[in-house]
């Protein structure tokens, strides 16, 4: 599913001929990494100054991972995922201006100002949401995979969830419901390592999440995250398994958070030392000396940088200047027609 | 269930024993043959799950019909329905709904214990963005399992165990029974009974017996629960002036405080006594035969209530 897999022209040795198409593609998805990295340090800017209420959970550290397992897909195709959602989101499609315009609580943002952070959702890049509930949504995802096989549409269902909802029930009747069924879906556990404040070795008497598959009899993988395209091709495999066959895989993904669990969190169960080591590891810087490494151009990789700090400046302005969602909302959103015959 | 089902390929049923085994209390026999296992789908016992998954299926334009063997175990499928079903529409700004029906037998059967015998319905219609519908009629049942299959809602259909034996005339040409409409059983000139499901046909034993004594009951068969027509409840109150509320489950709280709550606020000048309620003792249900009789409302509860707001009002007039 990698555009080298496609590619058509030889791979040569020198980084500096590598096929522009495939630097363009890393480039891309280096800027989406970037437009959520800015994003989200503009949210919690945002969140300090009070114009965001309620929960912030940042992504921040783990964009490798949704830019690069959504790459895989295609438009049609759908994910759900948790309160952590800002990022899935993004790499979804849906636009900086929505986002931050929910975050803000703004008639314009993508829920209208009723969702949030953690429920962000947009019917047209088919992003069904972000959910509160820890594991609450593993079924509900399970459900639109279900819905993509009673109907044949050739859909696949991405679903990420953290480490931390793999002990809660919603985890495992959704598992092995896809797996009794045969469902189009990939399982996305993007382990950062902390539950909430948990390390992994006081959460789970196994630390290898994927190792959860086996007792359901569906595949497996497991990787750590340190290069995006890696990630875009080993989701990719279990999305042409699914596409393909029908067939849900477990993957857990190594990743780490490099802000708290959410802006309340100070993050004291871990070391500044973890943290500075983790950080030179960081995909998107990573991304980066790639792209400058063969050759894509600092130049050009300044002005893609330019055009993502004009997007953010003009998301946060945007959220600024939107109105508030008028009360009348509450009827029409909360049932679809009228509520009594 | 199976005319809706013919008349929408998107309509599926699914829950516990529900193909094969062809319904545990039968509601489902010859839908697998039918309309084979796509549609008539077969689950392991996993409520939250495929209760998710039901959502899931809503939510991207499906229609799923989702059975609970009782309503009991929709307890460990709370969150789906609360946090999931209910919320869909509003968190997402109104991009997505649900139109999903979870349905099942309700409240107590014979001796099943105090795990088995929930009356849950007072749980859910508290729920902005769900509605609860509770009938008492062959009739209604499917007329309100037509309606609730055809909106475009999260529609909880509390059924009875006890009256899926009830046998009626159903009219040729019924269709939709709309939700939010009450249905008057009875007309009575002395005191309002309000009621549904089983307890309908409480009232309806316990009226008989009022009438020999010469005191008149309305009976309000609400049908459904949310939305509530206050409408009927309070035109019938402003006629007898008197309102007791028969359900099962618990005194505390629910959905007979509810009624209550409607008829002081909206019928308060007509009122002539307070409004009382006939409910489940508040303990849990014991297995015994005799002490789940004593817990549940019975027709001589339902009098005596009766007797005690009639005769103050008369005691006063």
């Amino acid at each position: 599913m990698s555009q080298s897999d496609t590619q058509q022209i030889p791979q040569q040795e020198s980084p500096l001929t590598r096929p522009s198409g495939q630097l363009d593609h890393l480039a891309d998805l280096y800027r989406q990494m970037l437009l959520i990295r800015r994003v989200e340090e503009e949210a919690a800017r945002a969140y300090a100054q009070g114009k965001i209420g309620g929960f912030l959970h940042l992504y921040i550290g783990q964009e490798a991972v949704a830019v690069g397992s959504i790459a895989a897909l295609k438009p049609e195709d759908y994910v759900v995922t948790t309160y952590r959602d800002h990022g899935v989101a993004l790499a979804k499609g849906m636009s900086a201006r929505a986002l931050m315009a929910e975050l803000f609580g703004k008639a314009t943002g993508c829920s209208k100002g009723l969702g949030g952070s953690m429920h962000m959702f947009d019917a047209q890049t088919n992003m069904l949401g972000g959910y509160g509930i820890v594991g609450g949504h593993i079924p509900l995802a399970a459900g639109v995979a279900f819905a993509s096989k009673y109907r044949a549409d050739g859909r696949v269902t991405l679903c990420y969830f953290g480490e931390g909802a793999v002990s809660i029930g919603g985890f495992h009747e959704g598992v092995s419901l896809a797996a009794l069924w045969k469902l189009p879906i990939v399982f996305i556990c993007e382990n950062n390592e902390y539950s909430m404040g948990t390390p992994l070795s006081r959460s789970m008497s196994v630390e290898d999440v994927s190792m959860k598959a086996l007792g359901y009899g569906i595949d497996r993988d497991r990787f750590f995250v340190e290069d995006v395209l890696d990630v875009e091709q080993r989701i990719g495999e279990a999305v042409q398994r699914a596409r393909e066959m029908s067939l849900p895989t477990l993957v857990e993904v190594r990743t780490y958070r490099f802000r708290g669990h959410s802006m309340s969190d100070p993050a004291k169960y871990r070391t500044q030392q973890e943290l500075e080591e983790r950080k030179k590891k960081d995909p998107l810087f990573r991304a980066r000396v790639k792209l400058v490494d063969e050759g894509y151009g600092e130049s050009r990789l300044k002005a893609l940088e330019e055009a993502i700090e004009a997007e953010v400046a003009d998301a946060v302005e945007f959220a600024n200047t939107s109105p508030e969602p008028d009360p009348s909302l509450l009827e029409s959103t909360t049932y679809d027609g009228p509520f009594a015959a | 269930m199976i005319e809706e089902m013919e008349r929408d390929e998107r309509v599926f049923l699914m829950g516990e024993e529900v193909g094969h085994y062809q319904g545990a209390y039968k509601v489902s026999e010859g839908m697998l043959e039918k309309f084979g296992e796509r549609r008539v789908v077969d689950t392991p016992i996993a409520e939250g799950g495929f209760a998710g998954v039901g959502v899931g299926a809503a939510m991207v334009g499906l229609r799923p019909i989702i059975e609970f063997m009782t309503w009991n175990f929709s307890a460990v499928a709370f969150d789906q329905i609360l946090n999931n079903a209910a919320k869909l529409r509003q968190m997402s700004g109104g991009q997505f709904n649900c139109p999903i029906v979870f349905r099942g037998p309700n409240a107590s059967a014979r001796q099943v214990g105090s795990q088995h015998s929930h009356a849950m319905e007072h749980f859910y219609a508290t729920i902005p963005g769900v509605k609860v519908v509770a009938p008492a009629f062959v009739d209604d049942a499917k007329g309100l399992m037509k309606a609730a299959i055809r909106d475009d809602n999260p529609v909880l259909v509390m059924e009875s165990e006890t009256l899926y034996s009830l046998k009626g005339e159903i009219a040729d040409d019924l269709d939709v029974v709309p939700m939010g409409k009450a249905r008057l059983v009875r007309e009575g000139a002395d005191c309002t009974i309000v009621s549904y499901s089983r307890m309908t046909h409480v009232a309806v034993e316990a009226a008989a017996a009022l009438e020999k004594e010469k005191i008149s009951v309305e009976i309000v068969d609400l049908r459904s629960l949310r939305p509530l027509d206050e409408d009927a409840i309070v035109a019938s109150v402003q006629k007898t002036h008197r309102c007791v509320v028969v359900h099962e489950g618990w005194p505390y709280g629910g959905v007979g405080a509810e009624v209550a709550d409607r008829v002081q606020r909206l019928a308060f000048d007509w009122l002539e006594a307070p409004v009382l309620r006939v409910a489940t003792l508040d303990v849990p249900m014991p297995y015994n035969a005799k002490l789940e009789q004593l817990c549940m409302p019975q027709p001589d509860r339902v009098i005596a209530a009766v007797k005690r707001v009639v005769n103050r009002g008369r005691g006063r007039g």
